[in-house]
C-alpha cells in the first residue's frame, strides 16, 4: 500500500464521522492550547523580568548590610552588624575592576516648590549613580562630587516631578523643600520609565549623606558596584569581600551579583512554567483517553470491514498501521487545532493588552505537538492491536 | 489446481467437537463451475473458507497450484488471497464511506497500485458488471443487486484464478439474482474457476459440476470422475 494511500484511507475514516472526530480531537486540542498559552505567558513574564533587570546593564553588583544565612533571615536583625557606610562605598572604588561605587538610601518624601506639593520617591545616591546606571540629565548637571559627609543640599528632579512642579519653566537654582529641608535644584533627568514598578521619573535624587539624615539611618541600604565588562565576576566579588572584611572585621554583608539574581529568578520562573505546563499535560492525558475510547468503538463498529480488508489481502501489520494512523491523525488534528487556537489567542492578547507580556515558547510548543502525536500512538496502540489480532473469518462473520 | 486430501476442520464448542469438515477429498481444475449444496450446517461455508484461505484445516492437506498451504504464514496467506482468490459474500461487505469505484479499487489499493492505474482498471471492471453510471455512488445509494455487482467487481479486479461465492443471491430478489448469476457465469466463461454455495436448486443446477454435502462430508460429486 502506498504511503499516500495510507494517509488518504485514514483521512477518509476520520472524515466519515466528522462531529465525532472533532469532539475527540477537542481534548487534545484544549491540552495543547493550554500548554501553549500558559507557557507563553510564563515565557513572557520571564522576558519582562530579565529586561527589567538588565536595562541598566548586567555587570552590576549590589552589596547589602547583614549576612543572609541559609534560612534566608538577615542575621543583622539579631546580631550587631556594622552598617555600610559612605566610607565603605568610597573604599570599594579601590577593589579590582570596579568602575563605579554608588552608595544608596531610598525612601519617599513630599516635595514642595512654587506652592505645589507632590509625594515622590527619594533616591539618595552617590555622584556616580548616573554613569553607573546609564542615566542622563536633560538640563543642568547630576549630583556633584562633594564632601562625603557634608555635601551641599542640592537635588536633581526626575522628569515627571519637574513637569508637575514647574510645567515648562526653568527650575535650575530654584529652591525646593524635600521632607522639610531646603534643597537647590541643579538638574533634571531625562525620562526613564519604570523599573520593577518604581517610577524613576517620579523620583528626586539627592546626595547619599542627605538621605541618611533625612531618613534617620545609620547606614546605607545598598552599595551598587559597576565593574569592568571584561572582568570575571567572581574575582570582582572576591576583591569587594577582601576590602569589606578588612574594614568590618568580619563578613557582615551580602554581595549579590546581577547574574546570580537573574539565575535565581530564571530558575523560579522555569519551575513555574513547567508546573503550569504539566497542568496542560493533564488535559492532554484526558484527550488521550478520549482517543482510546473512540478507537475502541471504531474497531468494534468496523469489525466486518477489518475482515474484508484481510480477505482482500491486507496483512495484520497493515490493519495495525491503518488504525494506529487514525488515532495519530485524530491527535494531530487536535494538536494543530490547539496550536492555532493558542497562538491566535496570544496574538489577540498582544494586540489588545500590550502590557500583558506573552511570547510563544517554541520549545514548549514543539514539545506539546510531539506529546500529542505520542498520546495518539499510545492511545491507539491497544485498539489497533486488537483489530490486527482478529481472525479474518471471525471478523467477517460479525455483523 | 486445488486439491484437498483427507481434510478435516473441527470446531471446539464447549466440551464438544464439531466436525465441520470430515475427511474431505476434492480436486478442482482451472475453469470449473461448481455448485455446493446441502442442508444448513453441513459444512458448505467451511469448505469455501478453507479453499479461500480464510480458514485453516485441522488436519489433512490442501495443495494450491502445487504448493502445500499449511506451510504458508499469515502474510503469505494474505498475499495468496489477494492474488489468486476473489470472494463474494451474501452480505456484500462493502465499505460504506467509499464510493463504488473506490470499493472496487480496494484490493489494488492494498497491493500498492498507483492511483491512475487502479482507477482505470476499476472503471473498466465496473463497466463490465453493468455499473458504468454508478462510479461515484456510495453503497447506501445503490440497490442490493447493484451492491452485489460492486462486490463482484471488487472480487475480480485483481484477475484471480478462483472466484468463491457464498450464497451470492441470498439477499437479492429474483431479477437481481438473475443479473448477478449471469455476470459471474460470464466471468467463468472467460476462464475463471467458479464455486458457488447456494440453497437455491435452480441456481445449483446451472453449474457444470454439483457437490452435495451432509455432516461435513461430500456425499455426492458428479464431476469427480471427469
Ligand atoms: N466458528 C465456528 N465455531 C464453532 N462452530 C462452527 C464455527 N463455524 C462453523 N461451525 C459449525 O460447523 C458446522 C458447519 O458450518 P458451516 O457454516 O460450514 O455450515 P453451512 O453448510 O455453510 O450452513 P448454512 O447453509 O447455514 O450456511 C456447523 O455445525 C457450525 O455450527
Ligand atoms: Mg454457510
Amino acid at each position: 500500500m502506498l504511503l499516500r494511500d495510507v494517509f488518504r484511507f485514514t483521512g477518509r475514516s476520520v472524515l466519515a464521522h466528522r462531529m465525532r472526530s472533532i469532539l475527540t480531537s477537542l481534548g487534545i486540542g484544549i491540552g495543547v492550547a493550554a500548554v501553549v498559552l500558559l507557557t507563553s505567558i510564563g515565557e513572557g513574564i520571564n522576558r519582562y523580568i530579565v529586561e527589567q533587570f538588565t536595562q541598566f546593564g548586567t555587570n552590576t553588583i549590589a552589596v547589602q548590610p547583614g549576612k543572609a544565612n541559609t534560612l534566608g533571615i538577615s542575621a543583622g536583625v539579631f546580631n550587631s552588624v556594622r552598617p555600610l557606610s559612605l566610607q565603605d562605598a568610597e573604599a570599594l572604588l579601590r577593589a579590582p575592576y570596579v568602575l563605579h561605587s554608588v552608595p544608596a538610601v531610598s525612601g519617599s518624601a513630599s516635595v514642595e516648590a512654587r506652592g505645589r506639593e507632590r509625594n515622590v520617591n527619594v533616591f539618595s545616591v552617590g555622584p556616580e549613580f548616573d554613569q553607573a546606571f546609564r542615566f542622563r540629565v536633560s538640563r543642568g548637571t547630576f549630583l556633584p562630587h562633594d564632601d562625603l559627609e557634608r555635601p551641599r543640599a542640592v537635588v536633581v528632579l526626575g522628569s515627571t516631578v519637574y513637569e508637575e512642579l514647574y510645567g515648562n519653566e526653568n527650575p535650575l537654582n530654584d529652591r525646593v523643600r524635600i521632607g522639610g529641608e531646603r534643597y537647590r535644584v541643579i538638574g533634571v533627568m531625562e525620562s526613564k520609565g519604570d523599573m520593577l514598578g518604581i517610577d524613576l521619573d517620579d523620583t528626586v535624587y539627592i546626595p547619599a549623606a542627605s538621605g541618611l539624615t533625612m531618613f534617620d539611618r545609620e547606614g546605607l541600604h545598598e552599595i551598587d558596584i559597576l565593574y569592568d565588562d571584561g572582568a570575571n565576576v567572581n574575582e570582582v566579588i572576591a576583591g569587594i569581600e577582601r576590602i569589606l572584611v578588612a574594614r568590618h572585621g568580619g563578613e557582615d554583608f551580602t554581595i549579590i551579583s546581577q547574574q546570580q539574581m537573574l539565575d535565581v529568578l530564571g530558575s523560579i520562573i522555569n519551575v513555574l512554567t513547567i508546573g503550569v505546563g504539566a497542568l496542560g499535560g493533564i488535559s492532554l492525558l484526558v484527550g488521550g483517553v478520549g482517543i482510546f475510547t473512540i478507537m475502541t468503538i471504531a474497531v468494534r463498529e468496523r469489525t466486518g470491514e477489518i475482515g474484508l480488508l484481510r480477505a482482500v489481502g491486507a496483512e495484520r501489520s497493515r490493519i495495525l498501521q491503518l488504525f494506529l494512523g487514525e488515532a495519530v491523525l485524530l491527535a494531530c488534528l487536535g494538536g494543530l487545532g490547539g496550536l492555532c487556537a493558542g497562538v491566535g489567542i496570544i496574538a489577540i492578547v498582544n494586540i489588545t493588552i500590550p502590557a500583558m507580556p506573552a511570547s510563544i515558547a517554541i520549545e514548549y510548543v514543539g514539545l506539546a505537538l510531539g506529546i500529542a502525536v505520542l498520546i495518539g500512538l499510545v492511545a491507539g496502540v491497544l485498539p489497533a492491536r486488537r483489530a490486527a489480532a482478529m481472525e479474518p473469518l471471525e471478523a467477517l462473520r460479525t455483523e | 489446481m486445488m486439491r484437498l486430501r483427507q481434510l478435516c476442520r473441527d470446531f471446539q464448542v464447549g466440551d464438544q467437537v464439531v466436525h465441520a469438515l470430515d475427511h474431505v477429498d476434492l480436486e478442482i481444475r482451472s475453469g470449473e463451475y461448481i455448485s455446493v449444496m446441502g442442508a444448513s450446517g453441513s459444512g458448505k461455508s467451511t469448505l469455501l473458507n478453507i479453499l479461500g484461505l480464510l480458514d485453516r484445516a485441522t488436519s489433512g492437506t490442501y495443495t494450491l497450484n502445487g504448493a502445500d498451504v499449511s506451510t504458508l504464514d499469515d502474510n503469505a496467506l494474505a498475499e495468496q488471497r489477494q492474488e489468486n482468490i476473489g470472494f463474494i459474500f451474501q452480505s456484500f461487505h462493502l465499505i460504506p464511506r467509499l464510493t463504488a469505484v473506490e470499493n472496487v479499487e480496494l484490493p489494488m489499493l492494498l497491493s500498492g497500485t498507483p492511483v491512475a492505474v487502479r482507477r482505470e482498471r476499476a472503471q473498466e471492471v465496473l463497466e463490465a458488471v453493468g455499473l458504468g453510471a454508478r462510479f461515484d455512488h456510495r453503497p447506501d445509494q445503490l440497490s442490493g443487486g447493484e451492491r452485489q455487482r460492486v462486490a463482484i467487481g471488487r472480487a475480480i479486479v485483481m484477475k484471480p484464478s478462483l472466484l468463491l461465492a457464498d450464497e451470492p443471491t441470498g439477499n437479492l430478489d429474483s431479477r437481481s439474482s438473475t443479473e448477478v448469476v449471469e455476470i459471474i457465469e460470464q466471468l467463468n466463461d472467460d476462464g475463471i474457476s467458479l464455486m458457488v454455495v447456494t440453497h437455491d436448486p435452480d441456481l445449483g443446477e446451472r453449474a457444470r459440476r454439483h457437490l452435495f454435502m451432509r455432516d461435513g462430508k461430500i456425499i455426492s460429486d458428479d464431476g469427480d470422475a471427469a
